[in-house]
């Protein structure tokens, strides 16, 4: 099953033993969806649990706020994730905030298509994640992985916060692996280690997790044993996962696919160099896009993602000090 | 290290917490020759009392502070030149430096910063090693597995960029500690940063001495094989337990101990405490011990016998205005002693000294003492009576004079007389008490009189002045 079957499976799960679930966004109804995740989805629960919405972000998330206030658990498709910036206002200012203004859960999902890597451009490639991450009452998913995929979602759409799953384009096809039939939920808030290594801790999520698994495979050939700690979830994320690898290892990577400054990846490594500066060995470095827009041109696009050789380089860089 | 160029000496480091050190002695004066690693001078701190080494060799072309005076750590000492160098760059300091200027206008080294290299002109302890400058840093890591194991860096040859010392290393190293001798010009490293309840830290390599002193830096896990007998088991020793076998070694190879015992009739003692305890538990929340009382009373007897709060520093006899009272507390796994200081007790009474009695032994049991929880002692008291024991001949805590022990309060036959003057047999509380003093200072005469001095404070305590 592919990422993105595996999506498109979790979701159709929930909708089946959950009445209160419905999907809307930009062409998920009748075409299905810009990628197809929800391509089937209206000829199964028709018109009004697979809602076609105007061009409106801000309808969609304002009206998903609404009905998850009244008791629904709605599922929003930002048909990119750059989108999501038009619906600010009512994510960040009422669903994020509703719970502690007023005490009233708001179970939104809203699934963001993220990440470049096919000459999207600006305004098509990016990874918001973090912009999030700093807003208190928001949860942030980001599936590195078909089985994650699934069962993040359900565990998303169950839980009674505003939560941004933002699912990897870049992997939607070309991530193929054995995913579970039956329904299950993965917690948030505790990382996979996709690699185990005892030389260098990679930490990281989303698509990075294969560039540096793909960075891990190559080092292998010069004794560089690389560990990598996949979050699976930012908000929350696993602190102790990751404290314990570095504990393990001394040494450390952290990368992602979004810019560098302010990036998640920041907040990972004041979070070490506040509790395990006695286990640190080395210099903890950090590998993310620069600090500019997405290019459109892929030769630009490639220097502007980090690659497996980038990852190749900045892991021997750690391992060697 | 054949100098080229003038290197200063300063002040080393020792230990954390330590801010300044004492010249015992110059062992080596103006214009003498040195080589590198020999002993250059002797220094005194409130942790350690040790010889620093030449940082190179040379002529001693300059000595900027004198013995008895007590400079920060980082201070120039005195400049190493290269042989046949000319007289003393006046601009540096004059020669015989006041105490201020001394500190204030030569601080080209960082005040309290570790003995981290400070080109061109290494401090006595950095290493020589020809790793060049990167060889010094020690990453987080390193430094914790080097205070947890007692390892010295710079023993340690280090793989990392520019010949670093990487965890792999130290940990390769804790491995197989002493399965090969470092070579012996590796051994002048950097003080490794001390764990702050460890009575003494890592000094540089003592020099060979008749006295068969431990020496602290190289793992004494040396010994152990790998393969332990039928029957036995490895423990790694930690760097507590490494602290006090390197510090009570020192103390008596330091001083003539010799112990003088006293037994003291406890009857009044008992009887007050036994009326105070409520009182004191109810409205303080405090427990008057025996301990408190006895340390009351030793304080008070102090007063008049400073030779015995005192100390031997260099030539000189040093006595002081107050007491620091240290005591002996034997931490929560039994695997450790450590001995808090309780400062200026010369101005607490029989609450007060309980009062912190109790909070320094339950933060020393808690681990939370801080590192001055430690220092500056002027006499100690242990208490080995908890368990029964009524002898016993403690050893001294450096550099103090001496030390008192206390031991079980037993019921005894004891001749008093009675009203008419007749011998009686009766049943007192007894506790004994022993003094071991450092016979160099104190002759057993004056401890004899102090212990004299310190029953008839006990037995006859007065109710009313607590």
């Amino acid at each position: 099953m592919t990422y993105l079957q595996a999506i498109s499976d979790g979701l159709r799960q929930e909708m089946r033993r959950d009445k209160r679930v419905f999907v809307i966004g930009e062409d998920v109804g009748v075409y299905g969806g810009a990628f197809k995740v929800t391509l089937g989805f209206q000829e199964e629960f028709g018109p009004w649990r697979v809602i076609d919405a105007p061009l409106s972000e801000t309808a969609i998330v304002g009206g998903c706020t609404g009905a998850a206030i009244m008791g629904m658990r709605p599922v929003a498709e930002m048909q990119f994730a750059d989108f999501i910036s038009c619906a600010w206002d009512h994510l960040v200012t009422v669903a994020a905030k509703q719970r502690w203004r007023a005490g009233t859960p708001v179970p939104i999902t809203v699934r963001l298509p993220s990440g470049g890597g096919f000459s999207g451009g600006p305004f098509h490639s990016q990874n918001p994640e973090s912009s999030f991450a700093h807003i208190p009452g928001l949860k942030v998913i980001c599936p590195a992985t078909p089985e994650d995929a699934k069962g993040l979602l359900a565990t998303a759409i169950q839980d009674p916060n505003p939560c941004l799953y933002f699912e990897h384009k870049h992997l939607y096809r070309r991530l193929k692996a054995e995913v579970p039939e039956e329904r299950y939920e993965t917690p948030f808030g505790k990382a996979r280690v996709h690699r185990e290594g005892e030389d260098v801790s990679v930490i990281t999520w989303g698509a990075m997790v294969h560039t540096a698994d793909e960075a891990a495979q190559q080092l292998e050939g010069d004794g560089i044993s690389v560990e990598i700690v996949d979050l699976r979830t930012l908000i929350p994320w696993d602190k102790q996962a990751v404290l314990e690898s570095v504990s393990k290892t001394s040494k450390v990577v952290v990368l992602h696919e979004d810019t560098h400054t302010g990036g998640f990846g920041g907040e990972i490594a004041a979070t070490i160099a506040e509790e395990a500066f006695e286990d640190l060995d080395a210099p903890l470095k950090r590998i993310a896009a620069p600090d500019t827009p997405v290019p459109f041109s892929p030769v630009l696009e490639k220097a502007y993602i980090p690659q497996v050789e980038d990852v190749v380089a900045g892991i021997k860089e750690v391992a060697e000090y | 290290m054949a100098t080229t160029s003038t290197i200063d000496v300063v002040m080393p480091q020792m230990g954390v917490s330590v801010s300044e050190g004492t010249i015992t002695k110059w062992l080596k004066q103006e214009g003498e020759p040195i080589e590198a690693d020999e002993s250059l001078l002797e220094i005194s701190t409130d942790k350690v009392d040790t010889e620093v080494p030449s940082p190179g060799s040379g002529v001693v072309q300059q000595i900027l502070v004198q013995e008895g005076e007590t400079v920060e750590v980082g201070t120039k000492l005195a400049v190493i030149a290269p042989v046949g160098a000319e007289a003393p760059a006046v601009e540096e300091a004059p020669p015989e430096p006041a105490e201020a200027p001394a500190v204030e206008e030569e601080t080209p080294e960082p005040e309290a910063a570790p003995p981290a290299p400070t080109p061109p002109a290494p401090s006595p302890v950095a290493a020589d090693g020809n790793g060049g400058g990167e060889k010094t840093f020690v990453s987080p890591v390193v430094a914790r597995i080097a205070s947890e194991h007692g390892v010295d860096v710079g023993q340690v040859s280090g793989t990392g960029r520019g010949g670093r010392v990487t965890k792999k290393d130290i940990l390769a190293f804790v491995e197989s500690a002493g399965a090969q001798q470092p070579p012996p010009q590796e051994q002048a490293a950097p003080a490794v940063p001390e764990a702050p309840p460890a009575p003494v830290p890592a000094q540089p390599e003592p020099e060979p001495e008749p006295a068969p002193a431990a020496p602290l830096a190289p793992a004494p896990a040396a010994a152990a094989q790998p393969e332990a007998e039928p029957g036995e088991s490895y423990e790694p020793m930690t760097a507590m337990r490494r602290g006090i076998a390197e510090h009570m070694r020192r103390s008596l190879d330091t001083s003539a101990h010799v112990t003088s015992a006293i037994e003291v009739d406890m009857s009044r003692v008992v009887a007050i405490r036994k009326k105070l305890k409520a009182e004191y538990q109810k409205s303080y929340g405090v427990n008057p011990t025996y301990l408190a009382f006895v340390a009351r009373a030793t304080v008070e007897t102090l007063r008049d016998y400073p030779w015995i709060n005192g100390e031997l520093r260099g030539d000189q006899i040093v006595t002081r205005n107050y007491v620091n009272l240290g005591f002996a507390v034997e931490l929560a796994d039994g695997k450790g002693l450590i001995v808090p200081v309780v400062r200026h007790t010369e101005g607490l009474n029989l609450l007060g000294m309980a009062r912190s009695i109790s909070d320094i032994a339950q933060r020393a049991r808690d681990k939370k003492l801080l590192p001055d929880d430690v220092q500056g002692g002027t006499f100690t008291i242990t208490n080995p009576g908890g368990y029964g024991t009524f002898h016993g001949t403690p050893v001294i805590s450096q550099p103090q004079a001496a030390i008192l022990g206390t031991y079980a309060v037993v019921k005894r036959p004891w001749v008093i007389q009675d009203d008419r003057g007749e011998d009686v047999i009766a049943i007192r509380p007894i506790m004994n008490l022993t003094l071991t003093y450092d016979h160099r200072l104190v002759d057993g005469a004056l401890a004899g009189r102090f212990l004299r001095d310190l029953r008839e404070k006990l037995e006859s305590w007065d109710e009313d002045s607590y």
